[in-house]
């Protein structure tokens, strides 16, 4: 194999990574807050880039054709309305069940994931067909042997990479990261000294469906194909992801998220004769992983309470 | 003559129950027209409502507690006369036939996750691996059927053990994530495998046990004959009825006991010398093995079988019987079963909507009743025993 090609899959497998990341982090921040899996979060995503697609296809009718303009304002509406959507599941129906058991919750989000996709099928138009996802950045493109370099796709990772480090300081930083921080340690404490829980919740929430709608985003640019059941796969692969970097941790999830994607195109380099194969090889070394640290590469720390 | 006399009054209202529900459903699959399926579902929502208002539910329960042999018995009747009321109409006996596979499915996932807490969301994973052991075995091996079932649920169990080790390692979220890796890894090796026949899938061939072939329409006489259905119909039963009668004694024995202490609490379950290891892998083989059961009985009635039916939605669906019905409860499963099986069937105007309203469902009972339509009792070791 040469090195343009071998670039190529590397190229692609970052692209991939990065977006398994992103959704892995939210699936990370809502375990650190409420101790449960939001399985929504997947068709959440889905609803950030439909959101995104009608954003364009109104601004086009409205005349704004400068393309800046149009993936700021596609990326700001999106991220919006999926924040709001995420705060609202979050206030009615993850927090009345705070204390029921977490194959409720599990099963609830996963229900919720279902009547949003669906949703998304029956009521946007010719929702059942993939749609046409604009392209709304430069597509020139550097040729290098076998291998090219398209600007969009750099871009696409530059912004993936701004938007994790962001988090970073967010989290680490910031004043309410600290609030966060405290609350995925142990709300009981972070409640008696004087932190809103339900409303650090619900920002934390904001927050990671935020991020699904950027990766939706991030998903319809680079593919220029969404549908309405592409969210259940990147769930499940993002939810994976989290698990295996270990539970509440963010660099774990984007470790993950970046394993995962590794995982696929090692399957597809070390198996050219069974590429098809490159998702059950994935999951394989997912369970695997798994048998071999039960609680994740970077371990979440239990104490268990008699 | 006295105890037949109160034998009989604690029975009454089990038997009248039982006489409604089954009255109500030959009505309900009917029905031909939309209106008037609407009008049915709304009466019997009613009806159970007014009936739980007055007391008449508990009453029900408190008969089908204390006399519970006598209203099996009853229920098995109940079946065998909708079966035998529809017996040319090979969509209801399709109908019928689909929840009791999924009844005997679901009596797995309960094993499972009722009792010993093992989290499976595979079950239709599980279930296509009894499909496919089902459709090799008949199409390329002398194979009796019989022996089949069994080899699809021995299948289904080997290869569930392949899981055990990470399922027994990891907790909660974590063995989650595992079940549901191998459900999607699993549809998509059939999806990419040629061997056993790719997307399109497989043939499989009809049952015959010792020469009665069950895909021939029934003739007796000159002028009687009954859908091939109820043969399949009458076999599910029977099967249906062994393995809710080993997931019952499971459940009263000291086996069900011990499994409910080691989902209850594993700590305190091992201080007391229960080996927690052993009770997981005991229930994680068994379910398997009745959902492996129950896919291949399946592929043998449906006679085709392709990846798109075990998808990671299809496991879903299983486990929402299970918490529908009210988790650990048998009785609970075969309602949810048919709720969930025979109304979307039923209700053709909702079809294109009824993933979409079946999930608000599942939300709305998760929100307001997390226990279930009917959630699981004390357990009763000598019929008539009361809690006090």
């Amino acid at each position: 194999m040469d090195v343009g090609l071998f670039s190529q899959y590397v190229m692609n497998g970052l692209m991939l990574g990065m977006m398994y990341a992103l959704v892995a982090v939210g699936f990370t921040l809502f375990f650190g807050v409420m101790d449960i899996i939001n399985f929504s979060h997947g068709d959440v995503l889905t609803v950030g880039a439909f959101a995104g697609l009608a954003t364009y296809l109104g601004l086009v009718e409205i005349g704004v054709s400068w393309p800046p303009a149009q993936v700021a304002i596609v990326l700001a509406v999106a991220i919006v309305c999926t924040a709001g959507l995420g705060a609202i599941v979050a206030k009615y129906l993850v927090l009345p069940l705070k204390d029921a058991p977490a194959l409720n919750t599990l099963l609830l989000t996963l229900m919720l994931g279902t009547v949003l996709h669906e949703a998304i099928r029956l009521f946007y138009p010719l929702g059942a067909n993939p749609q046409r996802f604009p392209s709304l950045l430069p597509t020139d493109a550097y040729t290098f042997g076998n291998f090219t370099l398209r600007i969009d796709n750099m871009m696409l990772l530059l912004a993936g990479t701004a938007v994790i480090v962001g988090i970073h300081l967010l989290i680490n930083k910031t004043k309410l990261g600290l609030a966060i921080r405290a609350v995925a340690q142990d709300s009981e404490t972070a409640k008696t000294m004087g932190i809103n829980f339900t409303l650090i919740v619900l920002i934390t929430f904001a927050i990671g469906s935020g991020l699904a709608a950027f990766a939706g985003i991030l998903h319809g640019l680079y593919y220029s194909e969404i549908n309405f059941a592409m969210g259940l796969l990147l769930g499940v692969i993002g939810f994976s992801s989290a698990i295996v970097g270990g539970l509440g941790n963010i660099y774990g999830a984007i470790i993950g998220g970046f394993l995962f994607a590794a995982l696929q195109t090692i399957g597809v380099l070390a198996m050219p004769f069974a590429s098809a194969y490159k998702d059950v090889f994935a999951f394989g070394v997912i369970i695997l992983i798994m048998a071999w640290r039960p609680t994740g590469l970077i371990r979440e720390k239990i104490s268990e309470r008699v | 003559m006295r105890r037949a006399r109160s034998l009989l009054a604690s029975l009454l209202p089990g038997l009248v129950s039982a006489a409604g529900v089954t009255v109500y459903v030959i009505l309900l699959m009917s029905v031909e027209s939309q209106a008037g399926v609407v009008a049915l579902l709304a009466a019997g929502v009613l009806a159970v409502l007014a009936a739980a208002r007055f007391g008449a539910v508990a009453r029900v329960a408190r008969a089908f507690a204390e006399q519970e042999n006598y209203l099996n018995l009853m229920v098995i009747l109940a079946v065998l006369a909708v079966t035998g009321f529809f017996y040319e109409d090979h969509f209801v006996l399709l109908m019928v036939t689909t929840v009791i596979v999924y009844v005997i499915a679901c009596l797995g996932l309960n094993l499972q996750f009722g009792y010993s807490g093992v989290l499976n969301f595979a079950g239709a994973a599980f279930f296509g691996i009894g499909c496919y052991t089902a459709a090799v075995l008949t199409m390329n091996t002398p194979v009796p059927h019989l022996v089949v079932l069994l080899a699809g649920g021995v299948m289904a169990a080997v290869i569930g053990s392949l899981l055990i080790l990470p399922v027994l390692r990891t907790r909660s979220h974590y063995s989650a994530v595992v079940t549901i890796a191998f459900s999607l890894l699993f549809k998509i090796f059939l999806e990419v495998n040629d061997t056993l026949g790719g997307p399109q899938g497989l043939r499989v061939a009809g049952m015959n046990v010792l020469g009665w072939e069950f895909n021939d329409d029934i003739e007796i006489g000159e002028d009687f004959e009954a859908a091939f259905y109820v043969s399949y119909a009458v076999v599910g039963l029977i099967l249906l009825v062994l393995a809710f009668a080993l997931v019952r004694r499971l459940e009263r024995s000291w086996i069900g006991l011990n499994m409910d202490a080691v989902r209850l609490d594993e700590t305190a379950a091992a201080c007391f010398g229960l080996s927690i290891v052993r009770w997981k892998i005991t229930a994680f083989t068994l379910g398997n093995f009745l959902i492996g059961v129950a896919g291949a009985f399946y592929a043998m009635m449906i006679g085709f079988i392709a990846p798109t039916n075990f998808t990671f939605g299809d496991s879903l669906i299983l486990v929402s019987i299970v918490l529908l019905g009210g988790m650990g409860n048998p009785w609970g499963l075969v309602v949810a079963t048919v709720i969930l099986i025979i109304v979307p069937e039923k209700l053709q105007a909702i079809q294109e909507y009824r993933f979409l309203l079946f999930a608000a469902l599942v939300i709305l009972i998760l929100l307001f009743r997390p226990a279930g339509l009917l959630p699981r009792q004390l357990r009763t070791y000598l019929p008539g025993w009361q809690p006090r």
